[in-house]
């Protein structure tokens, strides 16, 4: 077994744009779900608006700027249409609409009548929107290797994208870092306790829940903005197993905790590439196939997170004995 | 004592005008369906008083004081506090008012801390909100001034010491006293206890009484439901009865509990409840005594 190349696989894992993406969608869902207690199960809905709204407003002739600003937007408008329905009412109310909003937006987009637009089940183009963003990068053409790691500098997969996506999580983690220890954190960590009780001493719950359903939503559309500039937008990639793998990053790394999302990320990531490439090494293709390994390393997520919720429901970086009280 | 002798000229009848009032009510129904579980036609609040919710189970007690602090909307009615109109406006804007409520299951933030739930009952923090919150020297000095205020209510109901616990840490009674200091941070005009007796440890509840006492007599006025008639003789200076949604007597709570329609109102429904034992009325050195074996009997099986 060649321990060398399976380790640098794994590192590269851990910088990849793929881990920054998902660390990003996980602090918006810290937002929601750690800071606040809101049950969002369609944080892959808030990133695929994302990146439709990034994408076709690219293709449209918009600077980056302004197309990022249609993907905050994008986000800023659904967690708007979400909340006024759902959040005067039992957090459950708002599983149940999320989930589905999430499938509706991936669904209206993989749809035949918006070809044009959407480009339907085949998705849009990498190229077609990546132009603006890699035109931005400040490196020459070409490629750098840093230690074992060899990649384009501007191109897909590139240094640029990875410096901009980690600069973003790194800029999210300072946010949530600064919120949590603010008296607007004080009065979302109270809701998520009682909210009767933080109503009774004259918060207005349903503001801050909105201000946080919405705060969180628009750091999960730019988490989508990250994700499909190394590669294309693809509805059906981004449904509801992208939401339990950043609800599964979530629990790993702690919720309520500033760093737990990016560490969970990529302990999550670099776990499943470690997984795949020594099971693709030792497993003889007789018993099985490289594809077989692949949905293995899946179902090894879905052991995970049954074994952590049960073990260990902090996470990683969580505190045991805050979450030992009993909440009511 | 000040508040005896205003009320002192008020009739003893249910609905009473009072001198000073700072709530009143008039109107005020809520329906379920087919029950009527509140129906009060008129009820004025005396300013600077403590003033005791009593009835038997299913009166409308904790229904009314839902609808007053805006946690339920009532079918018809409208009611004035501190000469401002109040009906239909949400449980917060109500707080924002100055008439703070506390809940008959205590509802402390267990998995804060008893210094951060005490911060939370603060008002005009303006970190509250959230572009300030970015910017911690917009909010520093609010926050020191709260935690100031904090500790000072903390030392005076005993909890200073557990601030840096968490509240879910506490004792039952405990935290009946940090929802109650928590609901003062922000100085109420108007503070209401829904039973802030129940499942306080008897050693606790006399300096529970002391502090509700201490709050009349720094001007704020108390309206209370509590079951606990010694804690509701002991402390309260008006006593108003509800049963069946309406209020059925007014008066002190020397007089008020020899009211034949408050004496139908338990006796009625409940036979065994300890004011119905007319024993409890009468001997003024009796009611714990008496009290505690009704409460004996209630408990064999």
């Amino acid at each position: 077994m060649d321990w060398a190349r399976i380790l640098t696989n794994v590192a590269g894992e851990l910088i990849a744009p793929t881990t920054a993406a998902y660390a990003l969608a996980a602090i918006g869902l810290n937002v929601h779900f750690g800071l606040t207690g809101l049950l969002n199960f369609g944080q892959a809905g808030f990133m695929l608006l994302g990146a439709y709204g990034f994408a076709i407003s690219t293709i449209a002739g918009f600077p980056l700027w302004a197309a990022v600003l249609v993907a905050i937007a994008c986000a800023v408008l659904f967690g708007l249409l979400l909340g006024i329905p759902t959040l005067k009412l039992r957090g459950d109310y708002l599983a149940i609409v999320t989930i589905a909003a999430a499938e509706i937006v991936r669904i209206v987009g993989r749809s035949t009548a918006l070809t044009d637009l959407t480009g339907a089940s085949s998705g849009l183009r990498g190229d077609s929107y990546k132009v603006t963003f890699q035109a931005l990068s400040p490196f020459p053409d070409g490629t750098t290797t840093l230690g074992p790691f060899t990649y384009a500098n501007n191109a897909s997969n590139s240094w640029w994208i990875r410096i901009v996506g980690w600069l973003l999580v790194l800029l999210a983690c300072l946010l949530v870092w600064r919120l949590i220890n603010s008296p607007w954190g004080r009065v979302l960590k109270g809701i998520r306790e009682d909210e009767d009780a933080v109503r009774s001493l004259g918060k207005n719950v349903y503001a801050y829940k909105m201000q946080a359903l919405v705060l969180g939503g628009v750091i999960g559309a730019l988490a989508g903005v990250v994700y499909v500039l190394p590669r294309a937008v693809q509805p059906d990639a981004m449904g509801r197993p992208m939401t339990f793998f950043i609800w599964t990053i979530l629990l790993l790394g702690g919720a309520a905790t500033v760093f737990g999302p990016v560490l969970g990320s990529m302990i999550f990531w670099g776990a499943l590439m470690l997984i795949k490439t020594v099971m693709r090494d030792v497993v003889p293709a007789t018993v099985m196939r490289t594809e077989q390994i692949e949905q293995f390393g899946w179902i090894v997520v879905g052991v995970t997170l049954m074994l952590l919720v049960i073990f260990r429901p902090q996470g990683i970086l969580g505190d045991r004995k805050e979450l030992a009280i009993d909440a009511r | 004592m000040p508040v005896d002798t205003t009320l002192g000229a008020v009739p003893h009848s249910p609905g009473a005008p009072k001198p000073d009032p700072i709530l009143v009510v008039d109107g005020v129904r809520r329906r379920f369906g087919g029950m009527v579980a509140v129906d009060v036609e008129h009820l004025e609040v005396q300013r600077g008083a403590i003033t005791a919710l009593i009835g038997p189970n299913g009166a409308g007690k904790t229904t009314l004081f839902n609808l007053l602090t805006g946690f339920d909307r009532p079918s018809t009615g409208t009611w004035t506090f501190d000469g401002r109109p109040m009906g239909r406006l949400p449980a917060a804007r109500v707080a924002r008012r100055g008439m703070v409520r506390t809940f008959q299951l205590t509802k402390a933030l267990a998995r804060m801390t008893v210094m951060e739930n005490m911060r939370l009952g603060a008002d005009r923090q303006p970190g509250e909100s959230l572009a300030t919150a970015l910017v911690p020297p917009l909010w520093r000095p609010r926050e020191r001034e709260i935690t100031a205020r904090a500790e000072e209510l903390l030392e005076r109901f005993r909890l200073l010491e557990k601030k840096d616990d968490f509240a879910g840490s506490l004792s039952g009674g405990q935290r009946k006293l940090l929802e109650m200091a928590r609901a003062l941070m922000s100085n109420p005009v108007m503070i209401m206890l829904d039973e802030p007796m129940a499942g306080v440890n008897p050693a606790l509840t006399q300096s529970l009484l002391g502090h509700i006492q201490a709050l009349r007599d720094d001007g704020t006025t108390v309206l209370f439901v509590e079951h606990d008639m010694h804690m509701v003789r002991h402390i309260s200076d008006w006593v108003a009865v509800m049963a069946e949604g309406r209020v059925v007597a007014e008066g002190p709570p020397g007089s008020v509990m020899a009211d034949p329609a408050v004496i139908d109102a338990y006796l009625g429904a409940h036979h065994d409840t300890d004011l119905g034992d007319d024993a409890l009325l009468e001997d003024p050195e009796g009611p714990d005594e008496a009290a505690g074996s009704a409460q004996r009997r209630e408990e064999r099986p």
